[in-house]
């Protein structure tokens, strides 16, 4: 029976701790949570890192959602704050042209060096009479 | 290739500041020392002062410190202290054992206040013009470099302009 009960709290405990906050809400920021970089350790979203200031920006994004912001506003407040490298995935506007363009820029000059290359490439010669009857001898 | 060359002499910790031209946050904080008192961006107006934004338990901010120590005994500008995330018990201790070149810290515990400066690695440095706007952003610690090639004449500068 104890047995019984222990799994019925194991099972039943993140429910209850989820329960606690508001299910919606927590969707809402942690999905806002994945548009945003942690600008500690940069390869993370806020969503997926532990770093302290990742977790006081997370609680500003549930504060300022259940302040009824939306996830439009909170964008643009960290953006002012931390600027576009903030968002995980970069907006495309001039200064992120490079960025955007640059590996389909690099992949179409690649694939035109390719193409001339190939076609500079001169036919083989063509045999000689005598080159002719020496290839049938070796073949036979 | 010579991209890549580039990038990788960058550093990726070095990130824009959106602020710098902008108007510094508002706050209204306790002093570190005094809780009672409370200090305000809007308190530095008319002068050309440096904000640095420390924690006793961040190393780099005692790597940097003679540094900002430094600067502020050359008396160019006040520079205010803004205590980051910290408990007084050990932030004081903390001045004391390091000397205190700050004109006041206030005290963020919270990080609050921080968020609004766009905080993310102490130590931070700030240069704040007369009109209280940010002209200046240092993210990780000041070296005597930086202090002696950017941070002097900017501030001379500054202080020139009237």
């Amino acid at each position: 029976m104890a047995r019984l009960v222990s799994l019925f709290l194991l099972v039943a405990l993140p429910f209850q701790v989820m329960g606690q906050e508001d299910p919606g809400l927590e969707r809402r920021v942690t999905s806002l949570a994945h548009e945003l970089r942690c600008l500690v350790c940069q390869n993370q979203t806020l969503a997926d890192s532990n770093a302290p200031l990742a977790q006081d920006l997370r609680s500003q994004i549930r504060e300022q959602l259940k302040a009824g912001k939306s996830e439009r506003d909170v964008i643009d407040f960290m953006v002012a704050r931390y600027g576009d490298f903030v968002l995980y995935r970069p907006p495309f506007k001039a200064t992120t042209l490079a960025l955007w363009t640059g590996p389909f820029v690099l992949l179409a000059l690649g694939a035109w060096l390719l193409v001339r290359r190939v076609r500079k490439r001169a036919p083989p010669p063509e045999l000689t009479e005598a080159e002719r009857r020496r290839a049938a001898q070796l073949l036979e | 290739m010579g991209l890549l060359a580039v990038g990788l002499r960058l550093d990726p910790r070095e990130v824009p500041s959106p602020l710098i031209g902008k108007p510094a946050p508002a706050f209204e904080l306790p002093l570190l020392q005094q809780p009672d008192k409370s200090f305000s961006q809007k308190d530095m107006l008319g002068t050309v002062w440096v904000m640095n934004v420390w924690a006793s338990w961040c190393p780099p901010c005692l790597v940097e410190h003679p540094v900002v120590s430094a600067l502020a005994r050359s008396g160019i500008a006040p520079v205010v202290g803004l205590n980051y995330k910290d408990a007084r018990e050990d932030a004081l201790p903390w001045l004391k054992r390091n000397g205190d070149p700050f004109k006041v810290t206030v005290y963020d515990a919270a990080g609050r206040i921080a968020i609004d400066y766009g905080v993310y690695g102490v130590p931070e440095t700030y240069v704040i013009d007369r009109n209280g706007i940010i002209r200046y952003k240092r993210v990780g610690p000041l070296t005597p470099e930086i202090a002696q090639k950017k941070l002097r004449p900017l501030i001379e500068e500054l202080s020139k302009r009237g």
